[in-house]
């Protein structure tokens, strides 16, 4: 049988899937790895599917955590953005201070965290946000600082303000950078969250994984895996789309 | 607008008999590293159509800036239309050699886009906003770009996205228009059409145009003075007049006074370059 081009070109995502489970599957079997080492394909499906229960709540959990830390990322990096991007003195005075702040790995945060917030719900948001808010930043900066000089002559001899320039030409242009940073920051946000969910949490897929784990049950652990991962792909693909939607026009056919 | 004798609009403004641009030994340094501009000196009458040649870096985009009041001069002073320049003249209309049209606004949005910016049309245009739009799309269909209103600006050709640039730097209506080689990044067939298309704008409007350019044949084919720039810091070497009779066709450019008024021009650059 021979499929259509289209039709092959939608099934080669699935068929890597596949064979990526049956290589795995085949892989534990034959070197004969115990469950609570390593699971199988089919001891982690099966998983997945016995304890749906806990992990829907778990995943609700650590979803919505990350989706208000990834949301407050999103405001204060647009503020941020828009600062550094429209002010060459702020851009100076702030940029070797956000660099340096982010380059603290946000799991040695998550303490002082604790400390300041007591474990559970706030700390995961907090370490979403801070961990995804910087592509924000410096993107939103970056589209904002390069409006071409003539475009900006061309409006500010005409009396334009600042503001009509970043309202009517900077922040659209810089939409494509911006989107571009959500896609990362989403994925971001998500590995702020299981972190802190790990370390000082009782609810989240973070919390589920680490309890699982400490009980051998590592079947359950890469159920875990592989709810993060797929809440991180539609959340990305969400963001795909919005960015389809509102910046079409920097993606010419 | 009531239409004026061409002889009346090249006059020196009977008002006052002042002329419409005056430059007096108007300087510009950027930074310490020395003038841009030196001691330029010209008068430019309403109507007028004047174009600046010289070898690159002369600082020909400068005296753009210092003429819109972008910049203000180190040394001397700008006056325009009878009143010192101390900040942008939303009188000016510019239009560079990068379209520079916004790619998210369709082509009838990139011509308008001035009105939402200039007052008194900003604060009317939302409410006459069919007027208006008629306005820009008779302003497209005179520059050929009728139908072309609701095209993305990636979809128009080089030379169509220029006529455009050309529209939004005219919609306002402006007396004075800022050209910083316009037409440098297209083709010589496209180019040629443009220079048509601008003079008998120019012909029919008469704004003052200020076009700075390294192509002189383009200089003799649209002004009426044509100033030739030293190399940094640039003053103004030679003012000529160019007493080609108009309206100008393009077969004028092949013609002997043409070719040596290009040519002597040349020359004139050539020395300097070197």
């Amino acid at each position: 049988m021979t499929l259509s081009q289209p039709m092959r070109d939608r099934l080669a995502p699935w068929a890597a899937v596949v064979l990526l489970l049956v290589v795995w599957e085949v892989t534990i079997r034959a070197f004969n790895v115990p469950q609570y080492i390593f699971p199988g394909a089919i001891a982690t499906v099966d998983a997945l599917w016995t304890h749906s229960g806990p992990i829907g709540k778990h995943a609700w959990q650590t979803f919505w955590t990350t989706l208000v830390g990834f949301l407050i990322g999103v405001v204060v990096g647009l503020i941020l953005g828009i600062m550094i991007g429209t002010s060459k003195f702020m851009y100076r005075t702030c940029y070797p201070l956000l660099v340096a702040f982010n380059s603290i790995p946000k799991v040695a945060v998550v303490p002082i965290l604790v400390v300041w917030f007591g474990i559970g719900t706030v700390p995961a948001i907090i370490t979403a946000f801070l961990i995804s808010f910087f592509p924000i930043v410096v993107n939103v900066g970056t589209g904002l600082a390069t409006v071409e000089p003539e475009l900006q002559d061309v409006l500010r001899v005409l009396g334009a303000k600042k503001r009509d320039v970043l309202f009517k030409v900077g922040l659209p242009r810089s939409m494509p950078h911006f989107f571009g940073a959500l896609k990362i920051s989403i994925t971001l946000a998500f590995v702020g969250t299981v972190v802190s969910e790990t370390v000082a949490s009782n609810q989240g897929i973070g919390y589920l994984m680490m309890s699982a784990g400490s009980q051998m049950r590592m079947p359950l652990v890469f159920a875990g895996l592989i709810a993060i991962s797929a809440m991180a792909m539609v959340m990305y693909g969400a963001m795909a789309w919005l960015e389809n939607r509102v910046t079409g026009w920097a993606h010419r056919q | 607008m009531p239409e004026l004798a061409v002889d009346q609009l090249t006059a020196a403004d009977p008002a006052s008999g002042q002329p419409f641009v005056e430059f007096r030994n108007v300087s510009l340094a950027y930074d310490e590293t020395g003038n841009a501009i030196e001691d330029i000196t010209l008068d430019i009458r309403r109507g007028e159509f004047i174009a600046f040649v010289g070898p690159s870096g002369c600082g020909k985009s400068t005296f753009m800036k210092l003429c819109t009041g972008l910049r203000p001069p180190t040394a001397g002073g700008v006056t325009v239309n009878g009143k010192e320049v101390t900040g942008p003249l939303s009188i000016t209309g510019m239009a560079f050699q990068n379209s520079n049209l916004l790619p998210w606004r369709t082509v009838l949005d990139n011509v308008m886009l001035p009105l939402e910016i200039v007052q008194p049309h900003r604060s009317r245009l939302r409410k006459h906003r069919k007027e208006y739009e008629e306005k820009a799309l008779a302003m497209l269909e005179k520059v050929g770009l009728k139908g072309y209103e609701n095209k993305a600006p990636y979809e128009l050709s080089g030379g169509m996205q220029q006529r455009a640039s050309i529209c939004r730097a005219l919609i306002h209506e402006p007396e004075l228009l800022m050209l910083d080689e316009p037409f440098a990044a297209l083709d010589a067939f496209t180019r040629e059409e443009l220079w048509c298309m601008l003079r008998d704008l120019w012909q029919q409007q008469r704004f003052t145009v200020v076009l700075v350019t390294h192509d002189l044949r383009e200089a003799a084919f649209l002004a009426d003075t044509i100033y030739v720039m030293s190399k940094r810091p640039g003053r103004i070497l030679e003012s000529r007049t160019v007493d080609i009779p108009r309206p100008r066709s393009l077969e004028t450019t092949y013609e002997k006074p043409f070719a040596d008024l290009v040519l002597s021009l040349r020359t004139r650059i050539g020395a300097v370059r070197a």
